[in-house]
Parts: C-alpha cells; sequence; structure tokens
C-alpha cells in the first residue's frame, strides 16, 4: 500500500493488466507520446495526460499503439481486435470526440454479442476523459457518460479515487463486455491509498464513502469528493449526510441507493453533466418510482445548468457544481416541510 | 468573358426509357493486363487500378497472365455455388413478395464477387461481408436451412430474432455478421488483420463494401489505418452501378475508378471485371497472398451490374431503363462461367439445365423444413425473453426485472 496519484493507478493497473495477459494492448491517439531520443521510447510522455508513462518501454510499439487521427478506426479497430482474441484498451482523449466515432461503440461494439446471437464476446475497454475546470471550453469538457449509460451493451465505469480507478480498471479489462472508463481530467494529480499489488472492483457495487442517517448524496465522479467535504463540513453542525458513489452507471446499484433513500428519506443527487436525461434524472427517477413511500422531501437534483460549458474560468466555476450548491441542497431537502412527517 | 463556376450534379447515362449507355466505362481487353509478382511495390503497379484485369475474352476463353488456371472441379464448383445463390436468391425474393418474410435482398448479377472471392480466401481468414454477399455464407456452409431461418426470424434463427433478414453471422466459419450502417466493417476488419498479426498468426482479413459506401467516413478512416499499418486484409468495393437510385457518379465514380482510392496512401488498386469468376479469384488470391506474405493491404473494385432492385423496398424501373442489365457490357457471370466451362468442353446445356433443377429442388426441400421451425405468423415463436439475453455477458439485476415484468404483464412465468 502507498501512495499513489490517480494518474499512477491508472497506469499501474494498465502495466499489471498487461504483465498478465498478453492479449492486452493499447490503441489510440498520441498513446505513447514519444519524444526526443532516437527511438522516442526513453522520454515517451505517455500521452496527453501521461498515463501510459514506461508502457511502451515494457511493451513495445505492437502493444502500446500510437494511431492516426482516426476516431472510428480506433473504435472500429478495436472491435475487430477484440473479435481476433485480443482485449484492446482505446483511449479518446476527449469524451467530446465520441460524436466522430459514436456509430462503431453503440451500433457495432457494444451490440456485437446481441446481434450474433450470443456467439461473439467484444471485450473492448474505452478510456476517456470527462469534466470541466480546465478552461477548456465546450468541446473538450463535457461529462457525457449519461449518453453511454443510456445504450444497451456498454458498461460505463466513473471512479471518484485513485483506488477505485485502478481496481475498476482492471475489472474494465478482465471483463468480457465493451466498457467505458470515464476519467475526471482533473483529477489525474488526486492522490490517495493504493495497494501495490493487483486487485478488482466488481461493478454494480456503489462505495457509500460517508456513512449518515440524514440526508443521502449520490453522486458521481469528481462530484464525490465535493459531496464528502460537504458531508464533513456539516458533520459538524450536527447533521449526518450518507454519500453513495455508484461507480458504475451500468450496472447501477440501484439497492443501496434505494436502501439509502429508504433510511434518510431525503435525496440529493450531484452531477456534473447537463441536468436533462442526466444520471441526475435518473437516480430521482429511481427514487421517485421506487421509493416514493419514504420521501420526506422532494428529491434535489445539483448539476449543470443546460449551456454549453464556457472556456474563461469565470464563468466555468459558476458552471460547475460546488460544494456550497450542494450544501444549499442538503438544507433544502431538511428544511422541507413534509405534510407526511408533520401528520405522521 | 467570365467563367463563373457551375455546379455539377451526375446525371445517370440513361433513365428509364431511355436507351442504356455504359460508353463511360472503360474496359480492358481479357488478359491485356500485366500480372505483377505479389511482392510489387505499390507505386510501380498503379495502372492496375486504372485498367481493367479481365481473364474470359468475348468468346469465353481465359486469357492472360492472370489465368488462375483452376481445375475442373473447382471451376465446376464455383458454377454450383454461384447457381446456388441465384436460386436461394430467387425463391427467398418470392417468399418475400408472398409476405413470409419482411424483406430481401437478391446479389442478381454479382455472384462471381462472392464466389470467385470467397474461394480465394483460407478457411482461417476472418470476412466481414456486406449485405450482399450472402454467397460468402453459402460457400462457407452456413447452410441454406439456417439462412432461411434467420431470415424467417423463427424458432432456429442464429440471430434469435434480433436482426432483420439477411443479416446472418456464422462465427464459427469466420463470418461476421452484416451491419446495417454501412462501411463500419472496414476499420472492424483492419482491426481483426492487426490482432491476427499482433499475435504472429498468418490469417488476414477481407471487408466489402459498395461503390456508394466507399463515401462514408470510415472507409477512408480504414485505408488509413490500413495502410499506417501494413495490415494484412484485402478491402473490396463491389461497384455494381447503382446505390438503391443514385447511380455510381454520386460516390464519386466520374473522376477516377474506386479501386483508385488507396493510391494516394500508397496501397495497391485492382479494378477487375467482377462478372469473370477466373479475374475476381485471381486479383484476389494475389491480394490475399500479397496479405498473407507481409505485403500489406489492397484494395480491388469489381465492376459488376446490380441485376435486380436495391431490395424488396425499391422498384428499378423508376429509376434505370428495364433493359439495361442486358446492354451491361461485362454480361451475367453465371453464363459466362457456363460459357467456359462449355468451352473447356466440361459442361453442356443440358447439364446446366439438369444443375438448376436440382439446385431449385434443394432449396425447396430446405424451405419446407425452414418453415417447419416456425415463421412469422406460424409457431413455435422465439421466446419473448430472449430479448434480454445475450446484452450483457451476465444479465444485470435491473434487466431482470424488466424481463419479470413483461413476463408478468404477457402472463408468462419468469
Amino acid at each position: 500500500m502507498s501512495n499513489k496519484t490517480m494518474r499512477e493507478a491508472i497506469n499501474e493497473a494498465l502495466r499489471q493488466e498487461m504483465q498478465r495477459d498478453p492479449s492486452v494492448i493499447i490503441i489510440g491517439e498520441d498513446v505513447v507520446g514519444g519524444r526526443g531520443g532516437t527511438s522516442g521510447a526513453e522520454e515517451a510522455s505517455g500521452g496527453a495526460f501521461g498515463v501510459h508513462a514506461g508502457l511502451i518501454q515494457e511493451f513495445g510499439r505492437e502493444r502500446v499503439i500510437d494511431t492516426p487521427i482516426t476516431e472510428s478506426a480506433i473504435m472500429g479497430a478495436a472491435g475487430g481486435a477484440a473479435l481476433s482474441g485480443l482485449r484492446p484498451v482505446a483511449e479518446l482523449m476527449f469524451v467530446d470526440f465520441m460524436g466522430v466515432c459514436f456509430d462503431q461503440i453503440y451500433n457495432q461494439i457494444a451490440k456485437f454479442r446481441y446481434m450474433f446471437g450470443g456467439r461473439a464476446k467484444t471485450p473492448v475497454t474505452i478510456r476517456t476523459t470527462i469534466g470541466a475546470g480546465f478552461g477548456a471550453g465546450p468541446q473538450h469538457s463535457q461529462s457525457l457518460y449519461s449518453m453511454f449509460t443510456a445504450v444497451p451493451g456498454l458498461k460505463c465505469v466513473l471512479p471518484s479515487n485513485p483506488y477505485d480507478a485502478k481496481g475498476l480498471l482492471a475489472q474494465a479489462i478482465r471483463d468480457d463486455d465493451p466498457v467505458v472508463v470515464f476519467e475526471h481530467k482533473m483529477m489525474y494529480t488526486d492522490e490517495g491509498e493504493v495497494p501495490d499489488e493487483p486487485y478488482l472492483i466488481p461493478f454494480g457495487e456503489a462505495n457509500f464513502t460517508r456513512r449518515g442517517e440524514d440526508v443521502t448524496i449520490v453522486a458521481f465522479s469528481r462530484m464525490v469528493n465535493l459531496a464528502n467535504q460537504v458531508a464533513d463540513k456539516m458533520a459538524k453542525t450536527g447533521i449526518s449526510v450518507e454519500v453513495i458513489d455508484p461507480r458504475t452507471t451500468s450496472p447501477l446499484d440501484e439497492d443501496s441507493i434505494l436502501d439509502s433513500v429508504e433510511k434518510t428519506g431525503r435525496l440529493v443527487v450531484v452531477d456534473e453533466s447537463n441536468p436533462y436525461c442526466s444520471m441526475a434524472s435518473e437516480i430521482a427517477s429511481l427514487a421517485v418510482c421506487e421509493a416514493f413511500d419514504y420521501l420526506r422531501a422532494p428529491v434535489v437534483k445539483v448539476t449543470a445548468p443546460h449551456t454549453p460549458i464556457p472556456a474563461t474560468p469565470a464563468l466555468e466555476q459558476a458552471y460547475i457544481p460546488s460544494a456550497s450548491q450542494i450544501e444549499t441542497a442538503v438544507n433544502t431537502v431538511l428544511d422541507f416541510d413534509s405534510p407526511s412527517a408533520a401528520t405522521g | 468573358m467570365t467563367n463563373n463556376p457551375k455546379l455539377h450534379i451526375p446525371q445517370p447515362a440513361a433513365r428509364p426509357g431511355e436507351v442504356p449507355d455504359f460508353s463511360y466505362l472503360d474496359l480492358s481487353d481479357a488478359g491485356a493486363v500485366f500480372r505483377p509478382p505479389t511482392n510489387a511495390r505499390a507505386a510501380e503497379i498503379e495502372n492496375l487500378a486504372l485498367e481493367m484485369v479481365r481473364v474470359l475474352d468475348d468468346d469465353h476463353v481465359a486469357q492472360g497472365p492472370w489465368n488462375p488456371d483452376l481445375d475442373k472441379d473447382t471451376l465446376l464448383e464455383a458454377l454450383r455455388l454461384m447457381v446456388l445463390t441465384r436460386v436461394y436468391d430467387d425463391r427467398m425474393q418470392r417468399v418475400q413478395r408472398q409476405g413470409k418474410i419482411t424483406f430481401y435482398m437478391q446479389a442478381l448479377g454479382e455472384e462471381a464477387v462472392s464466389i470467385g472471392q470467397g474461394l480465394a480466401f483460407e478457411p482461417g481468414d476472418m470476412l466481414f461481408p456486406a449485405y450482399r454477399n450472402q454467397g460468402l455464407y453459402i460457400m462457407r456452409e452456413t447452410g441454406l436451412v439456417e439462412m432461411m431461418c434467420q431470415c424467417l426470424s423463427n424458432s432456429r434463427d442464429m440471430c434469435k430474432g434480433r436482426q432483420m433478414p439477411i443479416f446472418y453471422q456464422n462465427k464459427k466459419k469466420n463470418l461476421f455478421t452484416i451491419s446495417g450502417n454501412l462501411a463500419t466493417q472496414y476499420p472492424q476488419a483492419v482491426g481483426w488483420a492487426m490482432g491476427s498479426a499482433i499475435k504472429g498468426e498468418d490469417h488476414i482479413a477481407a471487408s466489402w463494401v459498395g461503390d456508394g459506401s466507399t463515401a462514408e467516413a470510415d472507409f477512408h478512416y480504414a485505408l488509413t489505418f490500413a495502410a499506417v499499418y501494413n495490415a494484412p486484409v484485402v478491402l473490396n468495393v463491389i461497384n455494381n452501378q447503382w446505390a438503391i437510385s443514385t447511380f455510381q457518379g454520386f460516390a464519386g465514380g466520374e473522376r477516377r475508378p474506386f479501386a483508385a482510392r488507396g493510391l494516394g496512401l500508397g496501397i495497391p488498386g485492382i479494378r477487375v471485371d467482377g462478372n469473370d469468376l477466373l479475374a475476381v479469384y485471381a486479383t484476389t488470391r494475389w491480394a490475399a497472398d500479397r496479405a498473407r506474405q507481409g505485403g500489406g493491404p489492397t484494395l480491388i473494385e469489381l465492376v459488376t451490374y446490380r441485376g435486380g432492385a436495391h431490395s424488396t423496398s425499391d422498384d428499378p424501373t423508376r429509376y434505370r431503363p428495364k433493359d439495361e442489365w442486358e446492354a451491361f457490357p461485362l454480361g451475367d457471370p453465371v453464363n459466362r462461367l457456363k460459357q467456359h466451362l462449355i468451352k473447356l468442353g466440361h459442361w453442356s446445356d443440358e447439364q446446366q439445365t439438369k444443375l438448376e433443377e436440382e439446385l431449385r429442388n434443394t432449396v425447396n426441400e430446405a424451405w419446407k423444413e425452414a418453415v417447419s421451425f416456425g415463421t412469422l405468423t406460424e409457431p413455435p415463436f422465439l421466446d419473448v425473453e430472449l430479448m434480454f439475453e445475450d446484452v450483457f455477458a451476465e444479465m444485470p439485476e435491473h434487466l431482470k426485472l424488466q424481463r419479470n415484468k413483461l413476463l408478468d404483464l404477457r402472463g408468462e412465468k419468469s
């Protein structure tokens, strides 16, 4: 066990899975990030976010494959390579670029097993980045995971800390279904305790990052950390907040969320995505449809507005859900004067 | 005088009621095109993309260096498979018209493409067919009954009722399932080929698109990928002149042959008489050998003619002359191979008639067997719960709940 950044944790998962299984390959734009020297390998930066550092030296150019700028071919080739028996880990620098290759993902990779009548598997892992905070504007900052969650056949993973990032990615690579891993680009330098040895975190098992009795917060990715901060702050004033990180949106651990809501009767959902047809909407709908009798206040959704993401920090910071917005939401559900609570 | 830019809207040479005109089609004489060694440098063989490899001449005699010298048995088997494809198509077209299946697509006039090319690959080679490549499924022994059951979506459907008719799959025989999104299989084939090379195997991949789909982005992405990694793949364009009602000029075929699309990337192109089984086999074998020997990708354009409608959903008499196929200078691939075999003394008109009769019986028997497993209107039907299977390797909780809820609503037990 040692302290590692999210970047190091992901790198370690990739390295260990590639050591364990020779069929694991990495493919994507700039994944080597070679520069300098005669071969470039010695100084290779490991990609736009440095996640693949050192892998080219250990595994060589046939297993860490730089590609032309052809997202659709990266995904299509990964699907074809998976069918040939490999386990490709395809990197797409920004989830925003998915528009170029979404057909290969939602019409092809996600449906191969089904269309083959169950006779084919497509063990492709797609790693991509999400999230605002870099001043990268409308086309490099989105959090489009609900779109992928909506596609039957895809599994969707949203790590919120280095420990989860490593265990979930290892599971994704070993999984026989296509998995999309959404890494928040503002979290690569976040640190946490990460075991050195390989381990797996199963999909569909939520993580309770805070235990509490009064209010349930369900949060995704970087928003989990903000929710934790709010929970810690409010604990000092005697308010007990439970924070649930589903970790995977497909499959989704509905039972853990419903159990918590049945206990607290109050739900806040925090999601950095745009609000319509979002995971926030999905979780709110789950609570209303399945735990209506237990709700003591309307569900409050804390999301980004339904706008593109502005680049300038003054606007971008206002766009991203904040700790104070979450705190306000918690107070709102606590203060709600429930008619049923009054009579009951 | 001013020269204002003028928009060019491509127009086919002839529309209904007009005289068919194939003067736009550049032909080479049979035997006229040089056959380079399979390790020739791409830059030295660019003419192959611009001329047309032909083996069978107008008198049905094999000519020149591309003659693959196939033995009698192979030629007869090729003829049988082509006739079988045509007879199968004819039957399936008719059962669609009778309302027994919802949709069908014939390969009428293009049979030499799937059969000639299919014979040129090894069983371990992975094929990513397009929707008019039923001949590949037939020649790799998918089974007529199995194919019919797929079109019927009945209880024996290999795709479990999930795919529309003709979207076959045959994982065991290395045949990919048909995609309704065009050209998507090109990058997948390149990726499969890359995977094979990474694993150190000598299996290659192949994929097909029509002339219309060469306009798709995936076509160009895949060519780039194939060129960059020297992937062992044979990429094929079936230029049957028509993409539903738009002629091949709308895909950019007026300026240069589709076979030339890869030249800018250093990918050799071969333009071949797609109705000449010998030429189709020979060029495909050349490309397959080249790929297997580490020579990388080849783009083959098979010039042919779509003898029937695009599918059972359109009427070609609305957009092209009725007699256009008869005027097509490359003729009918089945007849040409038949005449060649007669010329060689291996075959006769009587034998051909007998073969067609036999295969019609085979297909009719297969149909009788296929419908015994159910039709769209007659049981046995597929279980509704099949809808929920194979979405994931293991069924997640929410899908189980949704399945159970649906079965409860229908009064069926889960």
